[in-house]
C-alpha cells in the first residue's frame, strides 16, 4: 500500500459520509445532537482540499495531514477523536513509502489506542470504539492467517458493521447519548456508523489498487 | 422549518456579521471566528476565554466585555468549536498574566479544550481551566459523561470575570471560578425541543400533554418525560431535584433563564415560584435574573440555577460589567 492507496481511502471515506450524511444525522438525533452527519461531511470535505492543496508525499504523511484536518474542522467529540485516529495511525507509519498489511495493523492499534486513551471510553460503552476494535481485532486475526488483504478487510469491514448493530441494545455511557441513560437503548451509535463506513471505504480501496 | 436565515451553512458567519455590527465594544475576528474586547488583551490582567457550540446565545459572545469574558468562540450549532479557534483566542487575550478557559462539562468541548490547552503550553501561553458541571438532571456521573455545563456558565463567567479585573492572579482567578461552580447547581425543563437547522425538524417530540425533564441545552432529550402540569408544580419538580442534591440555605443568587421559545411572562411566573420555594426553605434569592441568558435555540421551557453566595461572591457579582447581554454600573448594584 503506498500513497495513492491512502489517498484512495480518503477519498472513499469523504463519498461515503457524504452520502450517508442525513442517515448519521438521524441517527445522531435520536441519541445526540443530530449533526454527526454535517460535522463529519463537513471535516472530510476540509481533508479533501487540504489534500489536494498540498499533496503529502507519504501514507503516514497522508493519515496525518488527515487527521489534522479533521480536528481542526469538525468540532464536537467527533473531530478530536477521529482526527486523533488518522493523526496516531500516520504517526504509527513514520516516512515509510510502503506500508504492509502488518504495518497497517499495527497503526490501526496505535490509532484505537490513542481514541481510547482521549475518550476514555472502553468497548460496551457504545462510541465508536464497539466498531473499531473489533474491526482491529479482526483485521489483525486475518493478516495473522496470512488472507490476501482485500480478504482480511472484508473482515474487518464487516466485524466494524456488526459492531455498530451491536450498539443497538447497549446503554451509552459515554458522550451526550449517555444522558439519556436507559432511553439510549434500541438506537444505533452514529460514531460507530460511522466507523463502519470508514473500514468499508479502507476495504474498497485495496479493491482499486 | 421556518428560521431567519440566509443558509444553515451560512448560520454562524451571518451571525458574527451581525455582532461585529451591533457591538462597536467588540472585534470579530471572522477568520478564526472569535469575538474578542475590541482592545484584548489588556496587560497584567488574566485573560478569560470562553467557547461553545452556536445557538446558545448570548453565551457566550454576548457575554464579552469588561468585567467578564475576553473572548469566545463559537462553534456551529450545537458543536464544540475547534482546538485552532481556542489557541487563537487565547493568544489574542494573553496580557502576560495567563488565560483562563471557561468550559462546559460535554465530551466535545472538554476533548478541543483539551487539545488547545496543550498546543497552548507548547506555544508558552500559561492557561488553566476550570469544568462548569452544574446540572443536577444528570444522576449517575460514573456511568455517563458527567454532570453538564449548563445555566452556571454564565455565574462562572461573571464572578471570575470581575475578580480578573481587580488584577488577580490566574491561580487566584481559577480557584474562584471552581467555587462558584460547586456552589451552584441547576436543573431544565423543556416543553418542546428546539429545531436545529441542519436538521430541519425538532431533535425530539413531545406532545401536548408531555413536558421534558432534565435537559440539556443541545436538543438532548432529558431523562425521563411526564404529563404537563401548572407552573407551581412544574417549579416544584426543578426546585426539588435542585434542593436534594445540595438542602438550599441563605443567601442565594438565581438564574430564571429562558430556553429561547419562552415568553417573559411565562419565566417570571416560574420564577415567582422558584423565590415563593426559596423562602419555604428558609434560603433566599438576593440576586436574580430572569431572561433568556443559555438558551437551546427555540426550545420552549426553562432552566433554574441557583448559587449559594458568600460576601466575597454577591460583592463580585454587583461589580460593574460591560457585556452585549449583562450590563451594570457599580453605583446600581445589580437586585
Amino acid at each position: 500500500m503506498d500513497t495513492s492507496f491512502f489517498l484512495a481511502w480518503i477519498k472513499e471515506a469523504a463519498s461515503a459520509v457524504q452520502a450517508e450524511r442525513d442517515h448519521l444525522t438521524q441517527l445522531d438525533a435520536a441519541i445526540g445532537d443530530a449533526d454527526h452527519g454535517a460535522n463529519l461531511d463537513r471535516g472530510f470535505a476540509a481533508v479533501r482540499q487540504t489534500l489536494a492543496d498540498t499533496p503529502p508525499q507519504t501514507p503516514g504523511g497522508v493519515l496525518v495531514q488527515a487527521g489534522s484536518a479533521l480536528i481542526r474542522k469538525v468540532g464536537g467529540a467527533s473531530g478530536p477523536l477521529y482526527g486523533t485516529a488518522f493523526r496516531q495511525m500516520g504517526r504509527a507509519l513514520g516516512d515509510a513509502p510502503e506500508i504492509t498489511p502488518a504495518d497497517l495493523v499495527t497503526a490501526l492499534e496505535a490509532a484505537q489506542e490513542g481514541v481510547q486513551k482521549l475518550g476514555g471510553a472502553a468497548e460496551g460503552d457504545k462510541t465508536l470504539v464497539d466498531a473499531f476494535a473489533p474491526a482491529v481485532r479482526a483485521l489483525a486475526q486475518a493478516v495473522r492467517d496470512g488472507a490476501k488483504l482485500e480478504d482480511a478487510l472484508e473482515t474487518a469491514t464487516a466485524a466494524a458493521q456488526e459492531g455498530a448493530q451491536a450498539t443497538v441494545p447497549l446503554q451509552a455511557r459515554k458522550g451526550r447519548a449517555s444522558y439519556l441513560g436507559p432511553r439510549s437503548v434500541g438506537h444505533e451509535d452514529p460514531g460507530a456508523a460511522s466507523t463502519a463506513l470508514i473500514f468499508a471505504a479502507l476495504r474498497r480501496a485495496a479493491g482499486q489498487a | 422549518m421556518k428560521k431567519l436565515i440566509n443558509s444553515v451553512d451560512a448560520i454562524v458567519t451571518d451571525t458574527l456579521r451581525g455582532v461585529a455590527a451591533a457591538h462597536p465594544s467588540l472585534r470579530v475576528d471572522f477568520e478564526n471566528r472569535v469575538i474578542y474586547r475590541r482592545n484584548a488583551p489588556h496587560q497584567g490582567k488574566v485573560g478569560l476565554v470562553s467557547g461553545g457550540g452556536a445557538g446558545h446565545e448570548p453565551l457566550h459572545g454576548g457575554f464579552v466585555g469588561y468585567g467578564m469574558l475576553d473572548a469566545a468562540c463559537p462553534g456551529e450549532v450545537f458543536t464544540s468549536p475547534v482546538p485552532d479557534q481556542m489557541i487563537e483566542a487565547s493568544k489574542g487575550v494573553d496580557g502576560g498574566a495567563g488565560v483562563l478557559h471557561i468550559v462546559k462539562n460535554y465530551t466535545g468541548d472538554v476533548l478541543n479544550f483539551e487539545m488547545a490547552a496543550e498546543l497552548c503550553a507548547d506555544e508558552g501561553i500559561e492557561v488553566a481551566s476550570v469544568l462548569v458541571n452544574d446540572d443536577v438532571a444528570v444522576q449517575d456521573s460514573l456511568y455517563t459523561a458527567g454532570r453538564r455545563g449548563t445555566g452556571a456558565t454564565l455565574f462562572v463567567e461573571k464572578i471570575a470575570g470581575a475578580l480578573a479585573e481587580t488584577g488577580a492572579p490566574l491561580a487566584e482567578v481559577a480557584r474562584l471560578a471552581q467555587e462558584v461552580n460547586e456552589r451552584s447547581r441547576s436543573f431544565g425543563v423543556a416543553l418542546s425541543a428546539g429545531t436545529v437547522p441542519a436538521a430541519g425538524k425538532p431533535t425530539f417530540d413531545l406532545s401536548d400533554t408531555e413536558i421534558e425533564l432534565g435537559i440539556g441545552i443541545h436538543g438532548e432529550p432529558g431523562r425521563t418525560r411526564t404529563t404537563h402540569r401548572e407552573a407551581r408544580e412544574i417549579a416544584r419538580l426543578a426546585m426539588d431535584a435542585v434542593n436534594d442534591d445540595v438542602p438550599l440555605s441563605g443567601d442565594t443568587l438565581v438564574l430564571l433563564n429562558g430556553m429561547g421559545g419562552t415568553p417573559l411572562l411565562e419565566l417570571y411566573i416560574m420564577y415567582g415560584e422558584v423565590a415563593a420555594y426559596l423562602e419555604e426553605k428558609g434560603a433566599r434569592a438576593v440576586r436574580c435574573l430572569v431572561g433568556n441568558y443559555v438558551t437551546s435555540l427555540d426550545m420552549q421551557g426553562f432552566s433554574v440555577s441557583v448559587c449559594r453566595l458568600t460576601d466575597e461572591l454577591t460583592r463580585l457579582w454587583d461589580a460593574p460589567v460591560e457585556t452585549p447581554g449583562l450590563r451594570w454600573a457599580a453605583d446600581r448594584p445589580h437586585g
